[in-house]
């Protein structure tokens, strides 16, 4: 099998070839690929237990796939160029400060202020100049609606509040990519319409972003293709307005019919 | 009785002599104590299994070891292996072998409780290596065990007395040679529990003030 370099498409942000990832005897990955062109946003879809996150967490190499490839912006990720050689840990943190991800937890970092969460990662692992880092930290908050919290700490906030800190974080280290796991999974209904209105203006702002998500209203309205898996695998992709209102395969018309009715 | 007192009002020179000598062996045994005591954390919670082993096993034999014997071996034994301390040294050794264990066990239990969710993300974000220890991972631990840390530093207070066998002229053995020089045996020693109490308090009320601050930060 020849290796390729990267993509031939310079605009494809993302490009996954191939995944395959196990835990013991459970295949939880079984032969991904995927792509995400720059400025688009991808929504992955299926039942829980699909793999999805697992697709997402491999990314960035949170966890490790067993196969296949990944390419950043065209350049591998996880593997040193022509992917036998793995990276080193400090080439992997390298890689890894290149994409911004949303947790469904927000994983927020309790012991500092909210500008301090939005401001360590560029400092201390970007290594870029703190009055810049701080100026921009402060617009961002201003864009998720939060300058009123920049000094208080997160366990103060409510869900909605830390999700588009979460938020304001990733886009702080400017990446080339934005990873959303599950983001909304974790908050109480009401508070589900804030966060999903800040991820709308990004993908309406030329964010490149790859969502896992179960809303199926922001996939439906923002997402550019909605890629549905189920068992480890892709079992369709296209654009919204096709998937939702004519999905081509049985397994898609199935999930769908259990989310409209639900 | 209130001669007695006077007695060794006379000579508070000398108490407060081993009082600034008590703290300075707590301060310095208990920060040295605390460094050495994170790093070897680390090795306790290590992914390999042979350190994780082997760490282990000597945290276990050193909390194991009576702090006065590990104030003797520091004094008395390490001359035949050709190292010669001085008392003021040997007592320091002996604090810092006998708590760096302590601490090592105490940031290990809080390190498990901290939750994999805020490592995960400093991972995600490129965190690693000593940055992804002492911004992310040590902060959050000492917040959360100030408490046990505070409690740490009371039991180093009172070790120091030990050393007092070992003619370190800390506050206890200043109150003794004040009571043996003018046999006053219950003002000394009193005023010196006066004394370690009020030390104590004082730790007291920094744990207080850490715990505040820990308590918004969690």
């Amino acid at each position: 099998m020849v290796e390729h370099v990267g993509s031939t498409n310079p605009e494809c942000v993302l490009d996954i070839r191939g995944l395959t990832k196990s835990f013991g005897t459970n295949v939880v990955l079984d032969g991904v690929s995927l792509t995400v062109e720059r400025g688009k946003t991808v929504c992955l879809l299926g039942p829980s237990g699909s793999g999805k996150s697992t697709l997402l967490r491999c990314v960035n190499f949170l966890e490790k796939p067993d196969q296949g490839s990944i390419y950043l912006s065209g350049r591998r990720i996880g593997m040193r160029e022509g992917g036998v050689i793995p990276m080193s840990t400090s080439e992997l943190a390298q890689a890894r400060a290149r994409i911004g991800m949303v947790f469904q937890h927000f994983n927020l970092w309790p012991h500092l202020t909210v500008l301090q969460n939005l401001i360590e990662a560029p400092i201390h692992v970007q290594r870029r100049s703190r009055d810049e880092v701080v100026a921009e930290a402060e617009m961002l908050l201003e864009r998720v609606g939060l300058t009123d919290k920049k000094d208080v700490f997160p366990n103060r906030l409510s869900g909605g509040q830390k999700q588009r800190v979460g938020i304001a974080r990733a886009l702080a280290m400017k990446p080339e990519l934005l990873l959303f796991d599950e983001p909304t999974s974790a908050l109480d209904p009401e508070l589900v319409g804030e966060v999903v209105a800040v991820m709308k203006t990004l993908a309406e702002g030329g964010s490149t972003m790859l969502v896992v998500t179960h809303e199926m209203g922001f996939a439906r309205e923002t997402a550019n293709e909605v890629v549905l898996m189920d068992g480890g695998r892709v079992v369709e992709k296209g654009q919204p307005s096709e998937f939702f209102t004519n999905p081509k395969t049985d397994r898609a018309r199935q999930f769908l019919q259990r989310y409209v009715s639900a | 009785m209130t001669r007695d007192f006077g007695v060794v009002w006379e000579h508070a020179d000398r108490l407060v002599e081993g009082l600034l000598n008590t703290i300075i062996l707590t301060l310095v045994g208990a920060s040295l104590a605390l460094l050495i005591g994170s790093l070897v954390a680390i090795l306790l919670m290590s992914s390999s299994r042979p350190v994780r082993l082997i760490s282990q096993g000597i945290v276990d034999l050193m909390r194991c070891i009576p702090f006065l014997m590990l104030a003797y071996l520091a004094y008395y034994g390490l001359p035949s292996l050709g190292l010669n301390l001085d008392n003021w040294t040997a007592g320091l050794f002996a604090i810092v072998v006998y708590n760096t264990a302590y601490m090592a066990e105490i940031m290990r239990s809080i390190w498990i409780g901290l939750g994999r969710e805020s490592i995960e993300a400093a991972t995600a974000f490129g965190f690693r290596g000593p940055r992804l220890y002492t911004r992310i991972i040590f902060p959050q631990i000492f917040l959360a065990a100030s408490p046990m840390i505070g409690n740490q530093l009371i039991q180093i207070i009172k070790d120091t007395a030990f050393l007092t066998i070992i003619a370190v002229p800390e506050l206890t053995h200043a109150a003794s040679s004040i009571q043996s020089q003018y046999f006053v045996p219950f003002a000394a020693f009193i005023a010196a529990v006066l004394i370690y109490w009020a030390l104590c308090m004082l730790v007291e009320a920094g744990v207080f003030v850490v715990e505040r601050l820990a308590e918004v930060r969690r």
